[in-house]
């Protein structure tokens, strides 16, 4: 590592397997992902609800919960570090200060016992010897930064008297608290009207801009892709299926289920001049409980061939930085 | 916080008032009116007959009765006990402590049982330490009190004569050894009453933290890098005790009940045995008494309860 | 998280060991689904096994031990098991087996029936809260508030105190003393199964089924019956199962206290209040009394545990 310090990505992820163990036998939820991150680089993740990608994001900083949950296999290699065999005590340490999440619920994700100013002071305190005092003018700060109004007001109420929104934000400040060289945003819009989810995403972007972080951007929604990210990897059934810069990804989708997913992206231009249907892929996701072999999207796949079901196929570089994990190409 | 307190106070005054309706009624619909028997009763000299047939106004309407029993009630005038030979209230006022130390005793005792036992059998859902503390919960409320009580005597007075059985008021010592006297003799009431509820406890404190233990803000305190010890604590413990303590309160009818059993089986003297003595002696005024300030513990106790409460959640006194 | 909130604790305190279920796509029918996830309870079942064997033993014992449960013996009193006496006698030599397995009879009939009264009373003022709404609704849920922080085991007493002779004089001393636990016991536990009748009646009459009921023009008595209740009968059979504890627990205890059968009436308790005197030189007596009233509540506390596993998956946690 030594010989090539520049060119090591901030996060590199290979062959994760996480399991989980339940009565009807082992849910393969990430089956053998691999992914990386540069620093200061926005990447995306993508794909249908259950295909993984939470779980990735949970088990880079191994918050699943174990048991039920184990790394199987792979690599979590953070900054040449490999996370999967630190220890607990080691592992305290990166969360938050290194690598900051927020979560899909802004409205659970806030303990709602105390203030929103003790809890984002609980983690400046955890991480930097600063006194209550400082922590808690540390946390006025954070919260001007994003955009609350009167901070020092409102770092003494409790997260019921914030909308969902405006808890969000609370979210991406204690996150960031830290000054994480990583923010992973799982889903960090879904559960917010439209008009909110565009103030986040721009907030995240500011964000971004002003801590120089790294971002990995959860979302099942293309569309939030498409403006927030450089880089996307597509996820189906715990595994990786395509991986490319945006404008390749929506240029040449080379994926039948990126193919599918981008068709299904509701066009108003589109709806309006031609009474064109949504499209939506046939079939449903495949259970995680003892995956079929070979692809695992052959099954709903227009293209598939006897010869898709015989081996799982593994990612290949198609064009620079274009990966896709398919038979056809 | 002061105006949810100020409400959860008007709140205990209807209650005390619904109760004390439902005990007026049960004495004015019982046969051969209890207050007309009280005077009838050929103990009673003919003066002071004379007396409680003026005072208790025998032939007046419900209401205008009601209204007075109330009264008097709570100025504490609560009759005499032909039994004892003295007022009623001064009675109780000797009886109250040895029943509030039981009864306070065994929940501490419950308290230091059930946190750390019910928490610890959460945070490993299922594990083996789990599975035998529910075992041994489900068994523990499951033995009624008077059993426990008649086992305890069997195993530590009689077989092993640690612990004396029968409780005494005046302990020939002085010093420490008085001291240890009392407590040796508060020992097995006290952990009767504590391991029932403790039991019980132990079951609300787990199914609790397992509530909490999933939510989604205990994933952003590990998250924050946090130990797991302040994890537990701190956001899990916390939030989970908000419902725990509405549980314990909807028990505390449930506690005094099992007081009252313990207190007669270990001859304790409190207002429990004082009210099972009295049924056994037809003493009416005490026995109405007793009733009337187990209905009061209840609300002191509810009330308490509502102010944990209010202080635990903070969404609850600002609403 | 549907169900998972601190809140549903509070629907009834005196349960709740949370057993995962994990959904199963599988089309089965409720009855057989609800038997499969009893059947993984496996306490349950061995419990459900046990309460058995007790109910066929006191309904049928005494066909087949056939001791009178009066007939004193002072050549043998206060002896420990034997083949002539195989749970031993009492003070006045009287046989314990014959005795308990009478005894048994009454304390699971006053359970029983002190359930029915509790589930009746509780459905009635539940279903009447559910239907009215209002100020019917919110002056009953007061009444059920109430109820519940009332001390039940002093008023208990007192209103056995009270009644006690008069009910003796009108029924007899065995059917006056059964009539008046039973109802006593019934009306201080009823709350439980109001609250949850209520709860289901909210949760359900917004439902479509129950609206197309209406729209259909069914009645409502007939909407209430037919489609409501059935709903409701998960839960309420759980809280029912939980009271038939806590009746044997609560006659028990009246026994215990010299307050509840005559003497010459053996139910359990009694024979535990009897006994306790004689700790020092028969303790066989209390223990056989005690044991039977602490196998039936922990076998019925089970069974509750299981049922819940069984008909009420909501509360998985």
């Amino acid at each position: 590592m030594a010989g090539e310090p520049m060119t090591e990505p901030l996060l590199a992820i290979h062959s994760l397997k996480t399991h989980f163990r339940t009565d009807d036998g082992m849910v393969r939820a990430v089956d053998g992902v691999d992914l990386t991150i540069e620093r200061g680089e926005a990447l995306g993740v993508v794909g249908e609800s259950g295909c993984g990608k939470s779980v990735t994001a949970l088990t880079v900083l191994k918050l699943i919960q174990m048991p039920p949950g184990r790394i199987v296999d792979g690599q979590i290699l953070w900054q040449g570090r490999d996370l999967v065999s630190l220890d607990m005590g080691e592992m305290r340490k990166i969360r938050s200060k290194e690598i900051g999440i927020i979560f899909q619920e802004p409205m659970t994700s806030l303990n709602p016992v105390y203030t929103v100013g003790e809890q984002i002071a609980e983690v400046v305190r955890q991480h930097e010897p600063l006194t209550r005092r400082e922590a808690m003018d540390k946390a006025v700060e954070m919260l001007r930064l994003v955009h609350i109004p009167t901070p020092e007001r409102r770092v003494h109420d409790y997260p019921h008297q914030f909308s969902g929104g405006m808890r969000q934000r609370v979210m991406i400040a204690m996150a960031l608290s830290c000054n994480p060289q990583l923010l992973i945003a799982d889903e960090p819009t879904t559960a917010l009207d439209v008009t909110i989810q565009a103030q986040i995403l721009d907030l995240l972007e500011e964000m971004k801009e002003r801590f120089g972080m790294a971002i990995m951007l959860i979302t099942h929604d293309m569309g939030v892709i498409a403006e927030s990210v450089q880089r996307v990897v597509v996820m189906y059934a715990g595994r990786v299926v395509e991986e490319a810069s945006v404008d390749q990804l929506f240029d040449r989708p080379l994926h039948p289920y990126t193919q599918g997913l981008i068709r299904s992206i509701p066009r108003i231009d589109l709806a309006a001049e031609k009474k064109s249907r949504l499209e939506a892929i046939a079939g449903v996701v495949p259970s995680l409980l003892d995956p079929p072999a070979g692809c695992r999207f052959a099954e709903r796949c227009a293209f598939a061939t006897p010869e898709c079901t015989n081996a799982m196929p593994e990612l290949r570089e198609i064009e620079p930085g274009h990966r896709v994990a398919c038979i056809q190409y | 916080m002061s105006q949810y307190l100020i409400r959860r106070l008007l709140i205990a005054v209807p209650s005390l008032l619904g109760i004390s309706i439902v005990l007026f009624t049960i004495l004015a619909l019982a046969p051969g009116d209890p207050f007309g028997e009280l005077a009838m009763n050929p103990a009673v000299p003919p003066e002071v007959r004379a007396a409680l047939r003026e005072k208790f106004g025998l032939d007046d309407p419900v209401m205008v009765r009601y209204l007075r029993w109330l009264t008097a009630m709570f100025q504490g005038d609560w009759g005499f006990s032909f039994v004892s030979r003295m007022d009623v209230d001064t009675l109780i006022l000797q009886r109250l402590p040895a029943t509030l130390i039981v009864i306070g005793a065994s929940q501490v005792l419950a308290l230091l049982i059930a946190l750390p036992v019910g928490i610890y059998a959460a945070t490993r859902p299922y594990s083996i330490f789990d599975q035998v503390a529910n075992t041994l919960a489900f068994i523990g409320f499951s033995l009624p009190t008077f059993f426990t009580g008649i086992v305890f005597i069997l195993i530590f007075s009689i077989t092993l004569d640690w612990l004396p059985f029968v409780y005494q008021s005046n302990i020939n010592a002085t010093g420490l050894a008085w001291y240890w006297g009392h407590i040796k003799q508060m020992i097995m009431p006290v952990a009767v009453l504590g391991l029932f509820q403790g039991a019980s406890w132990t079951r609300f404190v787990r199914s609790a933290v397992l509530d909490v233990i999933r939510l989604d803000y205990v994933t952003t305190a590990r998250a924050k890098g946090l130990a797991e010890r302040v994890v537990v604590m701190k956001h899990i413990v916390r939030n989970a005790l908000i419902p725990v303590v509405t549980l314990v309160a909807l028990q505390m009818p449930a506690v005094f009940g099992g007081a009252i059993i313990t207190e007669q089986i270990f001859r304790v003297p409190g207002i429990g045995s004082l009210l099972i003595s009295s049924i056994l002696a037809n003493d009416t005024p005490v026995i109405m008494a007793v009733t009337f300030v187990f209905a009061c513990l209840v609300i002191l106790f509810n009330l308490i309860a509502d102010i944990l409460y209010g202080w635990l959640d903070p969404r609850i006194s600002y609403r | 998280m549907a169900g998972s909130t601190p809140a549903s604790l509070t629907v009834d305190p005196a349960t709740g060991v949370p057993v995962a279920v994990k959904a199963k796509p599988k089309r089965v029918t409720p009855g057989r689904e609800a038997w499969r996830r009893f059947r993984r309870h496996r306490l349950a079942v061995a419990s459900a096994v046990i309460l058995s064997v007790m109910i066929l033993a006191v309904l049928f014992g005494p066909l087949v031990w056939r001791v009178q449960i009066n007939e004193i013996d002072f050549s043998a009193m206060l002896e420990g098991p034997s083949l002539a006496h195989p749970l031993g006698t009492d003070d006045l030599g009287q046989d314990l087996l014959a005795r308990m397995l009478y005894g048994g009879r009454i304390s699971l009939a006053v359970g029983l029936t002190a359930m029915a009264v509790a589930v009746i009373v509780g459905t009635i003022v539940g279903a009447i809260a559910g239907v009215s709404r209002g100020s019917v609704d919110a002056g009953l849920m007061w009444l059920t508030d109430l109820f519940l922080s009332l001390p039940q085991v002093p008023l208990l007493l007192l209103i056995i105190y009270l009644f006690r002779d008069s009910l003796k004089e009108i029924a007899g001393p065995e059917v006056g003393m059964f009539i008046l636990i039973v109802v006593v016991i019934g009306g201080f536990r009823w709350m439980p199964v109001a609250r949850l009748v209520r709860a289901q009646f909210f949760s359900l009459r917004e439902k479509e089924f129950v609206e197309a009921a209406r729209a259909l023009g069914a009645s409502t008595p007939r909407q209430v019956i037919r489609h409501i209740l059935p709903n409701a009968l998960g839960p309420v059979i759980v809280a029912g199962t939980i009271d038939v504890a806590a009746a044997i627990i609560t006659e028990s205890t009246l026994s215990f206290l010299g307050l509840g059968f005559p003497p010459d009436i053996p139910t359990w308790g009694r024979i535990l209040y009897d006994a306790k005197d004689y700790l020092d030189i028969a303790p066989h007596w209390a223990m056989f009394a005690g044991g039977a009233i602490f196998l039936a509540v922990l076998t019925i506390n089970y069974i509750g545990d299981g049922l819940r596993d069984a008909l009420d998956p909501r509360r998985v946690l």
